[in-house]
């Protein structure tokens, strides 16, 4: 079932909802959460999908809201309801025009499901500074970004990182969780100390600098960065006093896992679909320490210029253009961030990478 | 380093599943059923969700004249048809890498040494570090040939830091006494906490469900007992018959095949006392404790019923009674339907009868425990009022469909004063999706973790045939059978069953 309002309210579309329900025999669904997705109009399509295909596993409400033309002077929200036809729960696509864009929470509030979990997500690179005092952003008990869809992708980890709050989390990091599996796998099994590490992966990878900071907040030793040409993270050697215990992937597909006086084993290690990432966010609301922990102690290295492997990086940018992709990134109301990231060659510089957000950014780990 | 201290785990972190370590499985009766349908799927799925390690190994062995390639062939198979997760080149690739087959005789000692030397292969080739885990997909009448041939073999012999488990299947045993001489067999190679029996009718996320609703709220526990519940009723019903299982079957019956573990167990999920932690040993204990006061009251006639289906219309299709089924003397005595009134001899259940029931070729597949709480003691209405109100009930649906349903009456709506039962249902969020894990693949993946919680051990097993055995024995020496119309609600001797205690079961 699909129905479009134009020019409505919260109330008409409530109605409208419950109309729906009852018209199609499911007043109780059991919805577990509302989703709010926070996108535009390019992005919309893919992000709503993804969403549509966690909510099997998650029935939701998912709430779209895309801001549209926020110049004009008269406010006008339209709806577009979709119920049924994709799996379990509602999905609502709210578009605002107008002064209204910049109060989407007015119209989000009154439709969220009662007395369970909100979860925010921004699928795009266009993240609010402090997630949790986005006004979308405060209402959700869970809220997850995408620095890898951002132009200045360690810029905004980074910010992500120090405007920390329990509850957010981000993309880049649920992409390691296989690697994560895979290496805490390898090391359940019997190994010499670990002296060192080190992540090798295409240049300006935020997932990349999360494996590594995790590595040497968890492991406590240093772990270095290395640059590689993809797919996105290629391998992470930990070196013991026995000998390496290495993980590498050069295809994005397949990994092999090497340590000293075994054979060399393969295993399948796929880079997630956006649907599977949603899925493995939605699937905990509690705050995520471990990554709060890692997100940190990049933020903390990068600020400081410690990571001497990638500064290396042939094709590091100025500090300047990362700055200025990073204020790009951050909306011109938010530009002229506090911690320029200085001495952070990481990046590629923004020009060499296609401008404007991206539908559906290729995966970073 | 051990396990316990490894760096990277830390129990904040929930994201990271539990993998197995390096390990080989060693599938006997690969060519069964179960292993075509369930088994190797169940592996693939593993495989799939990234929780199989680096190098895992699959050994299958069967009395076929195959090699390697001829078991990857019909694993291919069994995994294209039956796999719940989508089917990935890479996967299958580094999966199929590591099966290997070993056909042989299970009383053959050659054959055995071929196995012993092909697993030994694998430690060096996949590094799987000599952990072997022995699943036993074949009847239990070679347990006692298989379990001497892994001693007489070595297979069962383990150095430091390596691991053995085997993996038993329902039936253990069909009564006390062949449950113990079959763990005595077992025992003798293996001890106890290697042992793994594996009841696949009552998946991991089934009894995990239970648990959760009964220890994680507060509104339940106050009416779960005998001064709330009117009565249990514990179903299993199948609307198939026995297919081609009828060796399996003729001679075993419903009541073995199904209440003594699946039943029971449902029963001492719902029934037990909360355990003083999720451990493994907490759960067993409250389980083992509930099994011990189960009670089968007075006359077994009066508290027991039976049946076999007769030929009849199943579904819209005609099918034929059990007698007439391929591989069943026309004499069989074995039934495929059995009901049983249990009581529970403790503080909480005293006086609240507990019904269990199974059978094949019902009218609907549906396993399920309904708490039927008391009528109101008063109803301010007259009578005409009330008259559609039964009484309320919680439903625990373990399949189809996992969820919570709630009976209750309602007012009908309009201007006169009538009330009616009307049902409130709650499905898992999970049973939406179609890649949620399947009860092998939860139960495999506990296996090679070496997890073992939910898996009845001895003792509970012993348990069970207790309380089942006076009502075989009784059964045994009891003339005809009951027949009952395929398609059905089962015979009438398990409605008179009700009807003497003025209840009735409720409709499939």
């Amino acid at each position: 079932m699909n129905i479009d309002l134009t020019g409505t309210t919260t109330r008409k579309i409530q109605d409208a909802l419950t109309q729906a329900r009852h018209l199609m025999g499911g007043p109780a669904v059991g919805m577990v959460l509302t989703l709010i997705i926070v996108t535009d109009e390019s992005a919309q399509y893919d992000a709503v999908r993804a969403a549509t295909e966690a909510a099997r596993e998650h029935p939701c409400r998912v709430l779209t809201v895309i801001s549209r033309d926020a110049r004009g002077n008269s406010s006008r929200l339209d709806a577009e309801i979709r119920m049924g036809e994709t799996g379990p729960g509602e999905t609502v696509l709210l578009r605002m025009y107008g002064p209204l864009a910049e109060h989407a929470d007015s119209v989000v509030v009154p439709l969220l499901m009662p007395d369970t979990p909100v979860v925010t997500w921004w699928p795009g690179g266009k993240v609010p500074k402090v997630p949790a005092r986005d006004p979308l952003g405060r209402l959700a008990a869970r809220r997850v970004t995408d620095a890898y869809a951002a132009r200045d992708r360690l810029g905004t980890l980074a910010q992500l990182a120090d405007g920390y709050r329990p509850g957010d989390t981000d993309f880049t990091w649920t992409r390691l969780t296989s690697w994560r599996s895979l290496l805490a796998a390898a090391l359940d099994q019997e190994h010499e100390a670990i002296l060192s590490g080190e992540v090798s992966a295409e240049p300006d990878s935020p997932s990349a600098e999360l494996l590594a900071a995790w590595l040497s907040v968890r492991l406590g030793v240093p772990v270095g960065r290395v640059v590689s040409d993809g797919p996105g993270i290629t391998g992470v050697r930990l070196v013991t006093a026995g000998g390496d215990l290495a993980v590498s992937r050069p295809d994005g597909r397949v990994a092999t896992l090497s340590r000293p006086e075994q054979p060399d084993r393969q295993v399948s290690l796929m880079r997630r679909h956006m649907s599977e990432l949603l899925a493995e966010e939605l699937r905990r609301l509690d705050p995520d320490e471990v990554y709060q922990e890692a997100a940190k102690r990049f933020a903390k290295d990068l600020a400081a210029g410690v990571r001497e492997g990638v500064a290396s990086d042939p094709v590091s940018g100025s500090p300047e253009a990362a700055a200025s992709g990073r204020s790009d990134t951050s909306g011109p109301s938010e530009a002229g961030p506090a911690k320029p990231a200085k001495g952070r060659t990481a990046g590629k510089s923004p020009s060499a990478r296609k401008a404007g957000p991206r539908a559906e950014p290729p995966e970073d780990a | 380093m051990t396990t316990t201290s490894n760096p990277l785990r830390d129990p904040r972190d929930k994201r990271l599943p539990r993998v197995a370590g390096p390990c080989v499985l060693v599938l006997f009766g690969v060519t069964g059923d179960l292993s075509r349908k369930k088994l190797l799927p169940a592996i693939y799925d593993l495989a799939n969700r990234g929780l199989l390690p680096p190098g895992f190994s699959l050994v299958g062995f069967a009395r076929r004249d195959w090699d390697h390639q001829d078991f990857r062939q019909i694993a291919y198979e069994s995994v294209k048809e039956h796999a719940r997760t989508p089917f990935r080149e890479d996967v299958w690739t580094h999966l199929s890498e590591g099966m290997h087959f070993v056909p042989g005789e299970f009383g053959d000692p050659g054959a055995f040494d071929a196995l012993a030397m092909a697993v030994k292969e694998l430690d060096e080739s996949r590094g799987t570090g000599g952990n072997y885990a022995f699943y036993l997909s074949i009847p239990p009448k070679f347990f006692p040939k298989v379990v001497e041939q892994l001693r007489r073999s070595g297979l069962a012999d383990r150095s430091d830091g390596e691991w053995r488990r085997v993996v038993i299947e329902k039936p253990f045993g069909h009564d006390l006494a062949s449950a113990q001489d079959l763990n005595d067999t077992v025992h003798r190679v293996f001890p106890e906490e290697s042992i793994f029996r594996i009841d696949h009718y009552l998946g991991k996320e089934t009894v995990q469900n239970i648990l959760a609703l009964r220890f994680a709220n507060s509104m339940f526990e106050p009416i779960w007992n005998r001064s709330f519940v009117d009565h249990v009723q514990i179903t299993m019903a199948e609307d198939i018959g026995i297919g081609g299982r009828a060796g399996y079957y003729d001679g075993i019956g419903a009541a073995r095949d199904v209440i003594q573990n699946h039943l029971l167990q449902l029963l001492a999920l719902t029934a037990m006392e909360e355990p003083t932690s999720f451990a493994a040993e907490a759960v067993r204990a409250e389980k083992a404790k509930i099994l011990s006061s189960v009670r089968v009251r007075g006359d077994l006639s009066q508290s027991t019923a039976r049946g076999q289906y007769a030929s009849g219309w199943q579904g819209g299709v005609k099918v034929e009674g059990y007698l007439e089924e391929d591989g069943i003397p026309a004499d069989s005595r074995t039934e495929t339907y059995a009901a049983i009134k249990l009581e529970i001899d403790n503080r909480r259940w005293a006086g609240v009868p507990f019904y269990l029931r199974t059978g094949k070729r019902l009218s609907r597949r549906v396993t399920e425990v309904a708490m039927v709480f008391q009528k109101a003691p008063h109803l301010p209405f007259s009578h005409t009022d009330t008259e559609e109100l039964g009484q309320n009930a919680l439903v625990m649906r373990v399949q189809p469909d996992e969820g919570i349903t709630v009976r209750f009456g309602s007012k009908v709506p309009g201007t006169s004063m009538e009330i009616r039962d009307v049902n409130m249902d709650f499905a898992y969020g999970e049973s939406f999706t179609e890649s949620s894990p399947e009860a092998y693949e939860r139960l495999l993946l506990d296996v090679l973790i070496g997890d073992p919680p939910l898996f009845p051990r001895q003792e509970e097993v012993e348990l069970s045939w207790k309380i089942l055995d006076p009502i075989e024995e009784y059964w045994a020496g009891q003339g005809g059978l009951d027949q009952y119309k395929s398609g059905g609600y089962g015979p009438d001797s398990a409605d008179e069953l009700m009807a003497r205690d003025g209840r009735t079961w409720r409709r499939l």
